[in-house]
Parts: structure tokens; sequence; C-alpha cells
């Protein structure tokens, strides 16, 4: 009896999954999907200022060619806005299918936003072979972004973590608490700075603080109102207002992004850093535009990670050949490359553990680089805030300083 | 003019139908789009845009345009440096054709500044910071010998509060322009000999250029003086590169709220291009006004006699370095490009790079190619159209007299005066709905917008400046409306045409949004790879795609100077 009940639940969930592919337009198999992507172009709309980024997506693109005759195209974007506005304009003219983006590499808000605007096709994650081995316990964020659930709406492809890039010729022994920050910048006034405060790193750096500030850092992860968000962030701009005057240019003036920031750093202008990229620094010091004599840390309490995806707006073209590619981009091949120090250098989203010996070697096999943190120093990953505190953070900065 | 030329084409009996044709056909093909996507940013502005759930029009996207803050200081920086580089670009140029017109110095200076006019802007305001900056290629040259920095110095040479960084930047730009323009305008004034008249009559040099040339010459370059205002008024990526960034001005904090992660910001960035189009309508009546004022100005020193003006080698000297200074700039911002393209590492204060290499060069050298001929194609296409559409126009004046369609032509300037962004979303829009993005008739016609506008203002002066009586000697001789244009007016008009093409072609290669916007991912030129890889702040790839950037409108425009420095007659 229960035995023919499972069996019903299980044939129930097979339908299920079936009406849902046939409402998708999919076919309901994988071997059919990487049959109709065979011959597919995939525009995949990808912020391109990181060069390193750029060279994986260019062998993304040979590989998927090789493995599944799918035509890969890195449509490069400034701004990931730039694909959000294109997909709002593609509703706005009711083209509901035929649409000319296929992927786009997005996290956070923009996830957020095209989500909550119903422009996001989904979910698909289930659909996705290698999506059984990430790590999805061992880090939440893979299918927790900014404290919103993906649910199966965009496909993990790489973790990012905050660190600070400093030159140890010039600093030895960096302040490695937010306080302890402010304590330096004191004695080293005009060595720090961090980008635009609505460039998501300058916000970002912002948050940082408050995790470390904050009364209960736990309260973090919920929505906040204006009245208690005031309240519980006053410690932090305590701090703010003191550090501000000490930053780079006085804080009268911000770099407009972190590249930006980076090239501060190169030249001498400032010390310290903040980053989103843990092998920001070795891969900087590999394509001469940093100085050999960078270094990384984080705080002793921990540090915000996140997540990188790729999701697939709703009116895709070519949805079977995004699929394929979002799967490529989780295999080991694919993760053990975008992990090379040499190349971009970003942790796995993948469950090492689930893995077959020989794919468990290729991650063993990578040297560290010069100036990235081992995964014990990198210490836990703090979650990030939910995106209400982001976006007061950034409404009370403007309201506070943009005169 | 016009009213001039009717008795000559009465007498005849006949007009041009065909050619009444053109004004009508460029109003069409230019003010649809245009309106469309006007339409559309306007029903944003007041909260409609169903795709983004706006269904209930009001005015709270003007509630909250005027809620952001530090709207009132980015206000008032755009107006202080667009009305600066718009006024010291425009004296720049009035004081070296004063005080040096027909001197080698001068052709000299008009030779060197007219390439200038093919370099982008994003590629020449890069180019100004590399060289600038306190940690730039002038300081490293410097320090630590001269200066004894071992770091950069923290001073806000670049984004400093005032603006002045992005006054120096557009006047790079702007000065080239409108002594392009300047030069093809005198060319129609008889200088050398009004100079004579002056002369014989008692005045210096100097004051026969402020009472009589200027004000001839002005009427001629005032168009393309709006323009520049306009556009100081109104542009982003200069802006982003040099202006201060706390509060940017107006035009850098629009993008910013239409580039926003949070797509609610839409509503109010549309408000806030509506207001930015309004800025630059009174910004040009204000202008306008002024000019008013200097004329009554003008006419009471001339009626009492003529002012004192100064003149001499220091004047000239001064007026030779003002124009001077964009050549050095823009040569020493290309070099350290060059320099920077080329290394390997290159940090402060080392005067050259530590290490070179052509790694980066050959490695991007194969994806240039693709953006390399969609550009060229483009551009080609884009002037192509727009001159044979341009001179349409004209002519139809000169032959039909400026009727209904030729006097609402002005309405063709539109593109220029609204900011891109806001009216190239709602064009992004419409081409979706006709099925035309990516495709290249929209990346041609999208460049048109842009294109045509400064052909009409290239040409239109010189073309209405031409002396008819050349034409009635040739329609008298030959009989044929035809052969008179291609035979003598046309030839005549060779230089100011081809000059018009390498500015059309300039134009096009430059376009960012549009080609954004109409190219879906599907075409792009080097323009959009160039200011796409610059969000990566790497020194060389910025290099490498900054000068491609540059190459291809130099090219054209060192062939538009040998093509129009060869006498035909």
């Amino acid at each position: 009896m229960i035995a023919t009940l499972r069996s019903l639940t299980v044939t129930a969930a097979v339908f299920a999954a079936l009406r849902l592919a046939q409402a998708q337009g999919l076919p309901p198999t994988w071997e059919g999907i990487l049959e109709r992507a065979r011959g597919q172009d995939v525009y995949w709309n990808a912020w391109a200022g990181d060069e390193p980024t750029n060279a994986f997506i260019a062998w993304v693109g040979r590989r998927v060619k090789e493995t599944a005759g799918v035509n890969l195209v890195h449509v490069k974007l400034s701004l990931t806005a730039e694909a959000v506005s294109r997909v709002v304009a593609e509703k706005a003219a009711g083209r509901h299918e035929g649409g000319s983006i296929d992927l786009i590499w997005i996290n956070g808000e923009n996830f957020l936003a095209m989500k909550e605007q119903g422009l996001l096709f989904g979910p698909f994650t289930h659909r996705l072979p290698h999506f059984g081995l990430v790590d999805t316990a061992g880090k939440p964020s893979t299918v927790i972004d900014f404290t919103v659930p993906t649910e199966g709406y965009e496909s993990p492809w790489r973790m990012a973590r905050i660190v600070y890039v400093y030159d140890a010729a010039r600093l030895p022994r960096p302040p490695r608490s937010i306080p302890a920050m402010l304590d330096w910048a004191r004695a080293n006034p005009g060595r720090i700075t961090h980008p635009r405060i609505r460039n998501f790193l300058g916000s970002t750096f912002l948050k940082q603080a408050l995790y470390e500030l904050i009364d209960d850092p736990g309260r973090l992860v919920r929505p906040v109102g204006e009245e208690e968000f005031l309240a519980r962030s006053a410690p932090l701009w305590r701090w703010y207002e003191e550090l501000k005057p000490l930053l780079w240019r006085r804080g009268e003036q911000f770099p407009e992004s972190g590249p930006a920031m980076r090239a501060l750093l190169a030249d001498g202008e400032i010390d310290i850093m903040i980053s989103f990229n843990p092998n920001e620094a070795t891969a900087g010091i590999a394509r001469g535009i940093l100085p050999p004599t960078v270094r990384t840390f984080v705080l002793e309490r921990g540090t915000i990670g996140n997540t990188s995806f790729v999701a697939i707006p709703y009116n895709a073209r070519h949805k079977e050949g995004a699929l394929v590619v979002a799967d490529f981009l989780l295999t080991p091949e694919s993760q053990a490359r975008a992990m090379h120090p040499e190349g971009m250098g970003n942790p796995t989203v993948l469950d090492l553990d689930r893995l077959a010996p020989e794919d468990r070697r290729r991650f063993a096999a990578l040297p560290r680089g010069v100036a990235t943190l081992s995964p014990e120093e990198l210490g836990r990953a703090l979650p990030e805030p939910h995106p209400s505190w982001m976006n007061r953070i950034v409404a009370e900065w403007e309201r506070r300083y943009s005169r | 003019m016009g009213t001039a030329l009717l008795p000559l084409t009465g007498k005849r009996g006949t007009g041009s139908p065909l050619l009444a044709l053109f004004p009508a056909a460029a109003l069409l093909l230019f003010l649809a789009p245009v309106l469309a996507g006007l339409a559309s940013t306007a029903l944003a502005a007041f909260g409609y845009l169903p795709a983004l759930g706006g269904t209930a029009p009001g005015l709270d996207p003007w509630r909250r345009l005027f809620a952001v803050p530090g709207l009132g200081a980015s206000l008032g920086l755009t107006l202080r440096t667009g009305f600066l580089a718009a006024a010291v670009s425009l004296a720049a140029v009035l004081g070296l054709c004063a005080t040096l017109h027909g001197s080698r110095l001068f052709r000299w200076l008009s030779r060197m500044l007219a390439p200038l006019l093919a370099l982008p802007h994003a590629a020449a305001a890069i180019g100004l910071a590399f060289l600038i900056a306190p940690s730039g290629w002038v300081s490293r040259l410097l320090s630590p010998g001269l200066t004894g920095w071992q770091r950069p110095p923290d001073i806000a040479i670049v984004h400093d509060p005032f603006g002045l960084c992005l006054v120096l930047g557009l006047t790079l730009k702007e000065i080239p322009y409108l002594l392009f323009m300047a030069v093809a305008a005198l060319e129609q004034i008889r200088v050398r000999e009004q100079l004579a008249v002056c002369r014989t009559l008692g005045h210096g040099r100097a004051a026969a250029w402020l009472h009589v040339l200027i004000p001839q010459l002005y009427r001629q370059i005032r168009l393309p003086v709006y323009a520049v205002l306009a556009f100081s008024l109104s542009v982003v990526d200069v802006a982003v590169i040099l202006a201060p960034t706390e509060p940017p001005p107006f035009s850098v904090l629009l993008f910013r709220l239409f580039t926003d992660r949070d797509l609610g910001l839409f509503f109010p960035a549309s408000a806030g291009a509506l207001l930015q189009l309004a800025l630059t309508v009174a910004a040009i009546g204000a202008w306008r006004l002024g000019e008013c004022a200097a004329g009554g100005l003008g006419r009471r020193l001339v009626c009492r006699g003529g002012a004192r003006v100064p003149e001499g080698p220091a004047v000239s000297g001064f007026f030779g370095a003002v124009a001077g200074l964009p050549v050095l700039l823009s040569l020493g911002g290309a070099l350290a490009l060059a320099l920077g393209s080329l290394s390997r590492s290159w940090f402060f204060p080392q005067a050259l790079p530590s290490a070179w290499t052509l790694a980066h060069w050959m490695r991007h050298a194969p994806e240039l190619l693709r953006p390399a001929g969609v550009t060229f194609a483009a551009a080609l296409a884009a002037s192509a159209v727009g001159l044979f559409l341009v001179i349409g126009c004209l002519q139809n004046e000169r032959v039909n007299g400026r009727n209904p369609a030729a006097r609402t032509l002005w309405l063709l300037y539109t593109p220029l005066l609204v900011p891109q962004i806001a009216f190239l979303s709602g064009l992004q829009v419409l081409l979706v709905r006709l099925g035309l993005d990516g495709t290249w008739t929209a990346l041609v016609g999208s460049h048109l917008l842009f294109v045509f506008p400064y052909l009409f203002l290239s040409l239109a002066d010189p073309w209405r400046a031409f002396d008819l009586r050349y034409r009635t000697v040739a329609l008298s001789l030959s009989g044929s409306r035809a052969r008179s244009f291609l035979r003598v007016e046309l030839p005549l008009m060779r230089r100011a045409v081809l000059f018009a093409f390498a500015v059309g072609f300039a134009v096009s290669a430059n376009q960012y949004l549009p080609t954004l916007f109409a190219g879906a991912g599907r075409l792009t030129t080097l323009t959009v790879e160039a200011v796409t890889l610059a969000s990566g702040n790497d020194p060389r790839v910025t290099g490498i795609y900054a000068l491609a950037q540059a190459a291809l409108p130099l090219a054209v425009f060192a062939a538009a100077l040998a093509l129009g420095a060869r006498r035909r007659f």
C-alpha cells in the first residue's frame, strides 16, 4: 500500500516535472535538450571589466563548442544593468519569445529585480545534470542569493568573498578589524578609500563594517524598516563619520569602481583596498597591474561571501543552449579551471566530497597563488545581509553626504 | 538668402519637385523615431511603463527626482562647466582667428587641430587623465627627481571639485571642432578684402576683426556653438572620467539613475531626462540673450568709433598657446596611452614602464578586427546616406527657397539636445517592436540620428554663404540645374563636403549608447568595446582600444584633408 502510494507520488512528481517542462517548451529529457542545443548561438551577457574572467568565458566558449556544438558569444557589458534594461525593453515591446539575451551573469539585487519583474525563465537548475554536485549545504549562498532563495531561477558558477588587498612593502601589519582600521587611518590619513556608494563595492565596504559594529549580526538576514535601521546602524555611522575625513582625498571624492580603486593601490595613492575576488592580489601581480608586494587579508571576525550566478531571461531564444552552458559551468573541469590562480582563481561552488577521485585530483593539483589566502585563512563566510540593509545604507549615505 | 533666390527660381518658372521631397523625407525619417523615443520617455517620466509595473500615471517620478540628494549641486556643476567650456572654446577660437588668421602659425594650428576632431572624446579624456593625474605621466616624469614625491600627491587634479578638469577635457575637443567650423566659414567671408577696407579707414587689425569680421563669422558658426553648449551640458563619458564624483554633473547623475540596479529608478530618471532637455533648451535661450546683449554692446562701441583692442605679439602668442594646448595635451595623452599599451608593468614614480611587452597587442589584435569592420561599414554608410540627405535638403533650399518643410529642419537637431540615454531607451523598445534591433538598418539608422545633425551643422552655413553668382553664371551657361550643381556648385563646395563627411564618419565611429541599444549585442563597434573594457581599468587594454578607436576616424580625416587640399580649378 505504502509502496503503491510512494510510486504514485513519484509518478505524480515525474508528471509534474514533465508538465512543467512542456509548459516551458523544453524537451523533457536532458538528451533532448542537448540535441536541440546543438548548433544554437548562445548570447551570454556578462560584465567584461575583468580580463581573466573574459579569458575564462572565451575558454568556456571553445569547450562547449567542442563538447556540445553550442556557439557561445560573449556580449561584453560595462554594467549588468545594460542587459537588464534590454530585457525590460523587449518585454515592453511585447517580444515574449525570441529575445536577444540567452544567459546573464547576475546576482543579488539585479537577480531580485529581474525575478520580481517576472523577467527570468525557470525554475531550471533541477534540469542541470551537474547541479547535484553543488555544495548547497556547505555553501548556502549557492541557493540563497542575498537572503533571497534562488528557487532554481539562477545557477551558481563561482564563489566570491570579501578580502582586503594591501601593499606589504608599505604596510607590514594590516588592521584586521573594523575598529583597528579606523585607528590605522587616524595614524595614516588619506591611505584608504572605497568606490562610490552606488557601486556595489562601495556599499559593500560599509556593509562589511556594519557586520562588525552592529549589536546583533543575526538581525541582518531579515528585512529592515527605516526606524529600526537608523537605531541599529548608529554605531556604523559613528565609525564612518570619523573615518570619512581620513579617507583618500579627505572623503570628498571616490573612485568610480573597484578596478579604478585598484589603480590607486598600484600607484601607491592608497595602501588598502576592498575586493570581492579572493584572488585579486595574485591575479594583479601575474598581470603586472599590481606590484609584486601586494598581499591579502581578511577580518578576524569573518567577511561576507556570495556567489556569482547565471540566469536565463524569460524570453531567451536559445534556452536549451543556455542550459547546456550553465551545466558546463558546473562540471569539475570548468570549476577547476575557474579556480586556477593564474586565471580567475575563484573558489568552486561544488562539494569536492561528491566528486569522483580523478575529478577531486584536479582541485588538489591546483597551485595556490603567492598572494591568495588558503581556505583556512579565509575562514568562514558571513552570509549577505538582506538587500533592504544595503539599500538603506546607500540612501542614508546619500542623505548625509550628497549635497 | 532663400528669399533672394526666389526671383531667380520664379523667373525660370519651376522649382524642383524632386528636391522639395528631401526636407519632408528627412523630417519623417528622423523625427518619427526621436519623437517615439521621447514619447516613451515622457510617459515613464509621468509614471507610465507597464513593463516595470508603472500603470498609474502621476507626479511621483518628479517628486522622487527632486528628492535625489545632491540634485541642486549637480545641476549647478553642470551649468557652470557647460557654459564655461563653451565660452572658453568660443573665445579661444575667435581670438585665434582674429589675431592669427592668414599667418603660417594659423594654418599650421588648423592643420594640427583637425585630426584632433577625429580623436574620440572618451579616448581624449582618458589620455588627458593619464597625463595630468597626480600619478600621471607628467608627474612620473618629474618624480621623484624634481618633486621629491615617492607617492602621488594627494591633490584632486582630475575630478577637481570645481570641474575645471572637465572644462579642460571638453575644450580639448571643442576648440578643434569650432576652429574647424570657423575655418570653413571664413572661406565664405572675404576676409582679406574687408580687412583692407578697414585698414584704409584707419582701423587696426584687431578692431576690424572685432567689429566687422567676428560678427559675420559668429553668425555662420552659431549653430555649431549651440551644439557645443548642448554637448557640454549633456556629455556622459568625458564627465565620468574627469568630473567631480560626489555629486557628479547632472548627465552622470541621470546615467547612474538609468543604470541603477533598482529598476524603479527608471521613473525618476525619465523625469530627469525631460529636465535635462528643458535645461539645454533654456541654456541655449540664455546664450541667445547673451548674443543679443553682446551685439548691442558691439553696436554701441562702433557708434562711439570702436573699441580700443589690445593687439601685438603678446596677444596673438597667447591665443596661439591656448589653441596649441589641445594639440599638446592630446598628443601627450595619446603617447602615454601608447606607452601604457606596451607596458608589462608601470608603477609610480617610474618615468617609463619597467618592463615592456607586445603580448597585450597580440592578444587583442584578433578581437579588434570584427568591431573595426563594423565601425568602418556603419560609419561609411551613415555618413554617405547622411551627406546625400543633407545636400538634398540644402540644395532644395537654394532651388526652391525655404519652404515650410525646410523651415522646420531645425527639429533635426533634437537628437543633439536630448540626453541620449533618455530617448534611446524608448527607441530601443520601438526597434524591438519592429524586429529591427541588432540589424544593420537599426545600427546605421540610429547613427544617422546623430550624424545627420552634425553634417547639417557642418554644411548649412557654408552652403548658405555660397556666392550665388557662380550658380547664375553656371545656369546661364549650361541651362541645366543638374549640370550646374554637379560641375560648378558641388566642386566649389568640395572641401566643405569632404570635411563634413569626415566629421560625420567620426561622429558615427564615436557613438556609444546608440550602438549599444541598436546593436543588441549582435553588432558591436570599437567604441563600445573600448568603453566596456575601460570599466576594467587596465591601462594596457584601455590604451589599445582607445588607440584603435581613434585610428579609423583619423585615417578618414587625413584622407579628407588630402583630397580637399588638391585644387581642381
